[in-house]
């Protein structure tokens, strides 16, 4: 079974979000960057495919150099193979298309993806590749299970969960669920200098068109003053909930 | 020209989000004079959505896709905009319509925008704002292509009532064959989807242990509010995962979002922030989530909250 990764890099979940160039650009400064976490999620579960089926495991990124740090952590975790196409990320469907584009001639069996990034959110780039290649496509992906050929996946819909099963090649949108956190892996010594060696391609875009460009950005406005209640006096609470905030 | 309001439905009456997304709809087809068509798949209910100003209702009705299938209703839409010179689809922020809206966009060769926050505040070149950053920050973007995308996040735009009369079509719409099988569905039992509330009651490790969630689950009951937890809570095993709520859980945009022996983490608030009143109960007066919310109590969840549900439920009983 070949499976293919998609990794996006984000800033940490700790990091202060700041914008430079006129609040035009991202201020990376004093910011790390990770592999988004749903897509870790998705890995970690490719790893299990890896030691239970002998999977061969290659991650890919739309970005520029500075994320190989990250794809280089994707690889100690225990991914073969790290492909970079070499591109600045402008919009989802410029990441999709290229993406797209690099699976055509290859013969993955079970494509991975993150249910959403959490710097764009955008829950786009699994949806849209999907539909170029024409494969099946589940996304809010809690449980995924592979037989032979035959896919049966969860997903979290609202109010509930299905299950669904179908043919590979399946393309996911994964999330916690695939595996649980206490699965993720920090990756040892070991795996770290076997990632030096491991092949990390950088291969030029064959596209660039995007259809959305993002212009500003906005930090939302400040917050007002808290008011506290006492808690021997919750009538308070209720008074400002019902005639002031108006929401119960 | 045309502009598509897609709505969702369950139990074969539109959602509480729609209205929502045919305002916003609405308020393009004003902007660039266009017809405004909402279109609905298994839908009998139609009256309410005529208070909302569409042009057409086009419904399409057909058993057998009554399960949510993304490719199929992708299709489906597609086909709807061909036939009406469609350039603009709106959706809401539904986990359906999100999981369809970006098959759409490529069988549209359409630009698309999701967790949109605002009318476009520009239409040359068309540019509306949306959150990023999981909610720590917004941004503008602008669409560069003729057909458009765009999914609305819910409770950021003011539905706006004005009564038309809508001609109602029955579209037959060509069904594809489905390739993915729906082998089962695992309903959670009476609860309110997070998605779908207009209160959420949150609670964290503050609670110790899975067997106090009763005053959270009374306090909701109380409310007709959905309960909802933070990561590590749901990592523990004392709540199912789909009750996690922040920057890698759900993320939550109610009207009322009560956060009890939460700390409020970067990464919990981030998911959080867009709801418009947060209440927080902590024992902490420290706890960094009294800087992010609009009312506090400093004060023990175990007696805090089983006497508000008491003051509530007088409240209720009174104002009902
Ligand atoms: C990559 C990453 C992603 C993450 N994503 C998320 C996410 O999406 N959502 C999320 O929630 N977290 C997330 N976290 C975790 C986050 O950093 C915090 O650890 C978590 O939110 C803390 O949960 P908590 O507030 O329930 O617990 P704690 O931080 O332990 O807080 C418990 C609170 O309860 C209060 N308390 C204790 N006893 C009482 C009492 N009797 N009455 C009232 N109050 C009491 C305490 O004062 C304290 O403030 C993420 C972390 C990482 C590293």
């Amino acid at each position: 079974m070949k499976i293919l990764v998609c990794i996006s890099c984000v800033p940490d979940t700790t990091s202060k979000i700041n914008f430079t160039n006129n609040d035009t650009d991202f201020d990376t400064n004093g910011v790390q960057f990770v592999i988004n976490p749903n897509d870790e999620f998705g890995l970690t579960r490719a790893m299990w495919f890896k030691e239970k089926n002998n999977a061969s495991i290659d991650v890919i990124n739309v970005g520029e150099q500075s994320n190989e740090t990250v794809l280089r952590k994707a690889l100690a975790i225990g991914a073969d193979r790290a492909i970079r196409i070499d591109s600045k990320a402008i919009d989802s469907y410029q990441v999709a298309k290229n993406i797209s584009n690099f699976i055509k001639e290859k013969s993955y069996d079970l494509i991975i993806a993150g249910r959403e990034s959490i710097d764009y959110n955008g829950s786009m780039v699994p949806g849209m590749i999907s539909e170029i290649l024409n494969i099946n496509f589940i996304t809010n992906c809690v449980s995924l299970e592979i037989n032979g050929s035959n896919a049966t996946a969860k997903r979290e819909m609202e109010g509930g969960i299905e299950t669904l099963t179908c043919e590979l090649p399946l393309i996911i949108g994964g999330q916690k669920g695939l595996v649980e956190e206490s699965d993720l892996k920090i990756p040892n010594m070991r795996g770290i200098m076997q990632a030096r060696q491991k092949p990390l391609d950088v291969i030029a875009p064959d596209q660039s068109e995007f259809k959305t460009k993002t212009h500003k950005f906005f930090k939302p406005e400040d917050k007002k003053e808290i008011k506290m209640v006492d808690p021997d006096n919750l009538d308070k609470l209720i008074d400002l909930l019902h005639n002031e905030a108006k929401v119960i | 020209m045309s502009i598509i309001a897609y709505i969702e439905s369950s139990n074969r009456e539109p959602k509480k989000s729609a209205y929502e997304v045919i305002s916003y709809a609405k308020n393009i087809s004003e902007q660039l004079s266009a017809e405004l068509i909402v279109v609905a798949i298994n839908v009998d209910k139609t009256n309410e959505i005529s208070n909302y100003g569409p042009d057409k209702i086009i419904v399409v009705n057909n058993q057998s896709i009554k399960n949510f299938n993304p490719k199929i209703y992708a299709e489906v839409i597609y086909q709807i905009c061909i036939k009406n010179s469609t350039n603009h689809v709106i959706l809401g922020g539904g986990a359906d319509s999100k999981f369809l809206a970006p098959i759409l966009s490529i069988k549209l060769d359409a630009g698309y925008v999701s967790n949109v926050v605002g009318a476009p505040s520009n239409y040359e070149p068309f540019t509306v704002k949306r959150t990023s950053f999981s909610n720590k920050s917004f941004c503008d973007v602008s669409i560069s292509s003729k057909n458009k995308i765009i999914s609305i996040s819910s409770n950021s735009f003011e539905k706006k009532k004005i009564r038309s009369n809508p001609e109602i079509i029955e579209f037959d719409a060509e069904i594809p064959d489905s390739k993915i099988t729906q082998a089962s569905v695992d309903l959670s039992k009476g609860n309110i989807s997070i998605a779908d509330a207009d209160i959420v009651v949150s609670a964290g490790r503050g609670m110790k242990g899975p067997e106090n969630w009763h005053l959270i689950e009374n306090l909701a009951s109380t409310l007709n509010a959905a309960t909802a937890c933070s990561k590590p809570v749901s990592d523990l095993g004392w709540r199912p995962h789909s009750e996690h709520v922040g920057q890698t859980g759900k993320p939550v945009a109610t009207n009322l979002y009560i956060a009890i022996g939460i700390s409020g983490a970067i990464q919990h608030l981030a998911g959080v922030s867009s709801s418009k009143v947060k209440v927080v109960i902590n024992n902490d007066p420290e706890a960094p989530f009294f800087k992010a919310a609009d009312y506090g109590i400093v004060g023990d969840a175990f007696e805090v909250v089983p006497k508000l549900n008491e003051k509530l439920k007088a409240f209720k009983a009174e104002n009902n």
